[in-house]
């Protein structure tokens, strides 16, 4: 009574059955989807990341930015990611078709970062809180990422790329501190991030952050 | 099927008249004992890794300056680093050997060509330490439960091919004419590890869909380790030792098929409910939820299975180190699964998805139910392939009493944190770094669990390595038990 043959059949249909499901059935329905072509401003959207951003992007990855951080806006009224000005709009697939690897994340211990570009605009505010998240955002749980700079002695002239560190902070008199090369493509991707353009799909789903207030209030 | 209900009795050498049967068992675990002691070892030494940079991950979540300067220990690396040792260091290892002494004694097969395992464990595990050191070094993947670079998965693949290929061998060479459920969960286990892992290995990192099908293929891929492959090899392991350490057979057999078949249909396609809220289809999402639900099925079977076996015998508990581990597993097995199924709901989803929540729960699954099951079956096998005793008691006990308060804490206190942590981000009336600071009570608790249960893997470590050293012992003719039984015959 061997029974092998048809065990090992159920075993091998029932994962067919989810692979084909969730994984063939999308990559076909979805799988391409393509870039749209904006007529009055002669571009497409998504837009690609700029050669220092995609850069960064890397930077991003290898320290692990995604274990604290998601980058997905979900909808008004399914949590508080519009109230809290995470962005305008919900996610959707196509914000993602030209990134090489998707980086949504499961975990929120830091804020989502989908739209920090859009939200915190200042490069010496990305430095700052990179060097030392204490000095922009007292009592974070943020590691700190000084090893991104570099601390260097003031000959002649100071950089312009120097951070400038409040008080208490301040490099020893005749240094400065400089970001490296990785905390400055960093930083240009994390300036990157913003998805503000409003696809033909997201049109649909669109609320204004007063009116999905004004609406989940009615229906109470 | 005539004789199926007492299956497992009639593999028993403990209630079996048979002594040509236990003759040949004992040829049989003496074939496997330097794979066993190889994969056993290597598990035991990662354990301990992953303990470290467990303990400096979490340190690193409330106090992040500890060791805020070194970038190989930042907090992105050294998390990872701990997932990684503790996923493919310690738990597939561990796996690995309790997946091959369960198919060699089930299959009555001794086991041929164990230098095919010594090389395949050699390939697994400089595979692992290289993917290790390239996260640490800057080079991960940053694909949750992926992370390992490019240049570490071909050696891994070698050694899962030569694994899988020996198992079937095994299996095929089986004496054996019944197939024990626990079997049935070995071979497809076996079988859907390499096809999960090869598909998201093609479609995350050599040929990347686009968009966000990628995080379809991340989910199905990494809930289907969870479910495809720990799970049913740590089953497998509830299935037989259950019973043999009991003597008695498994409630029912009939409830062990329907357990199976319903895990293998309703668990692959559960895992897309990591995305609930996420910019993938809704339908897909919906798919997930509905399985997840059906979840409940498998678990509910394979609950009572498993429970009402035990039931009338819970006094064996005070005596079996083994028994002891592997019912605390099977009991977080049936918490942890309907929790995970409840989880999937949209509502409680929209709470507990971006929290500490979720890393409560994935510790109860991996530690509080697979690891456990693991701890228990090693403290089972060891003495049959050595043919000496765990020299101490006391290590035993303190090992137990450490991890299981320490997975106690750990998981109450970061799920009630987690369910905070969610309603307050829900909020927006409550700044987001409040937020964060409400969080910390529960990462101290979580800090102090870990540390006990850091305790409890170092007795466990030095009793395994002082019965590697020791030379058998003359005394050595009864088990060592917590305390011994008034009356009771033990099963060797």
């Amino acid at each position: 009574m061997n029974r092998a043959p048809l065990i090992f059949l159920g075993i091998f249909f029932t994962l067919a059955f989810s692979w084909t499901g969730i994984i063939l059935t999308n990559q076909l329905t979805y799988g391409k989807l393509q870039p749209i072509v904006d007529e009055t401003e002669n571009k497409s959207y998504p837009e690609a990341l700029p050669g220092l951003a995609a850069q960064g992007k890397l930077v991003y990855q290898d320290l692990g930015c995604i274990y604290c951080h998601s980058q997905q806006v979900r909808r008004p009224g399914f949590g508080a990611d519009d109230k809290r000005g995470w962005g305008d709009r919900q996610s959707v697939g196509r914000d993602y078709i030209r990134e090489g690897r998707v980086l949504l994340g499961t975990m929120r211990t830091g804020p989502d970062l989908r739209n920090i570009g859009a939200r915190q605009t200042s490069r010496d505010w990305h430095m700052l809180h990179l060097y030392d998240p204490q000095i922009t955002s007292k009592g974070s749980t943020m590691a700190p990422y000084a090893f991104l700079f570099e601390t260097r002695k003031i000959v002649g002239q100071p950089s312009p790329k120097a951070i400038k560190l409040p008080a208490p902070h301040t490099a020893a008199a005749g240094f400065e501190i400089v970001p490296t090369p990785r905390a400055e493509a960093l930083v240009a991707y994390l300036q990157s991030l913003k998805d503000t353009y409003a696809y033909p799909e997201t049109k649909n789903v669109f609320v204004e952050p007063a009116a999905a207030a004004k609406k989940t209030e009615g229906k109470k | 099927m005539a004789s199926t209900p007492n299956l497992a009795a009639s593999f028993d050498p403990a209630t079996s008249p048979d002594l040509v049967k236990r003759a040949e068992l004992s040829e049989i675990d003496a074939s496997t004992k330097a794979p066993a002691l190889f994969f056993l070892g290597s598990a035991v030494l990662w354990l301990l890794v992953g303990t470290t940079f467990a303990l400096i991950s979490s340190f690193k979540l409330h106090t992040p300056s500890f060791l805020g300067d070194i970038e190989w220990l930042t907090f992105g690396r050294a998390r990872t680093a701990h997932l990684n040792a503790v996923i493919y260091g310690w738990s597939v290892n561990a796996a690995f050997a309790v997946s091959f002494w369960l198919m060699a004694r089930l299959s009555r097969s001794v086991l041929r060509h164990s230098g095919l395992l010594m090389i395949a464990g050699a390939f697994w595990n400089i595979g692992v330490t290289v993917g290790i050191t390239g996260i640490l070094a800057g080079d991960s993947t940053s694909i949750e439960w992926l992370e390992m670079p490019f240049y570490a998965t071909p050696l891994l693949f070698v050694a899962y091919a030569l694994i899988g290929a020996w198992a079937l061998i095994t299996f095929r060479f089986g004496k054996s004419e019944h197939i024990y459920v626990s079997q049935w969960y070995l071979l497809a286990a076996l079988f859907w590890f390499p096809w999960l892992y090869s598909i998201a290995q093609i479609m995350l990192i050599l040929e990347p869909t686009r968009g966000t099908v990628q995080a379809l293929v991340n989910w199905w891929f990494a809930h289907n380790v969870l479910g495809l492959w720990f799970t049913p090899i740590g089953l497998a392991a509830v299935y037989y030792f259950l019973p043999k350490v009991l003597g008695k057979p498994i409630h029912s057999y009939y409830l062990s098929i329907l357990g199976f078949w319903s895990l293998a249909l309703f668990y692959n396609w559960a895992g897309v409910h990591h995305l609930i809220g996420g910019p993938v289809p809704a339908w897909v999402i919906s798919a997930g939820i509905a399985a997840s639900f059906m979840m409940a099925i498998p678990v509910i079977v394979t609950g009572i299975n498993h429970h009402m076996t035990m039931v009338g015998s819970f006094g064996a508990l005070k005596y079996s180190p083994t028994l002891r581990f592997i019912v605390f597993g099977a009991v977080s097995y049936t918490i942890t699964s309907l929790l995970g199924s409840l989880m999937a709901d949209r509502q409680v989803s929209e709470v507990v998805h971006f929290t500490h929540f979720t890393v409560a729960h994935a510790h109860q699954g991996m530690y509080a139910f697979f690891t456990m099951v693991m701890f228990g079956s090693i403290y089972y096998i060891l003495p049959r392939i050595l043919l000496k005793e765990w020299p101490s008691a006391m290590l035993i006990s303190l090992h137990f009493w450490t991890v299981a308060i320490g997975i106690t804490v750990y998981v109450v206190g970061l799920s009630i944190g987690g369910i905070k942590q969610g309603l307050e981000m829900n909020n927006a009336d409550i700044p987001f770094l409040r937020v964060v600071a409400n969080t910390i009570p529960y990462l101290l608790s979580r800090s102090m669990a870990g540390m006990l249960m850091t305790i409890g893997h170092l007795a466990f470590a030095v009793n395994f390595t002082w019965m590697l050293l020791r030379p058998r012992a003359s005394q050595d003719t009864a088990p060592t038990l917590f305390q011994n039984p008034p009356a009771m015959e033990v099963s060797r």
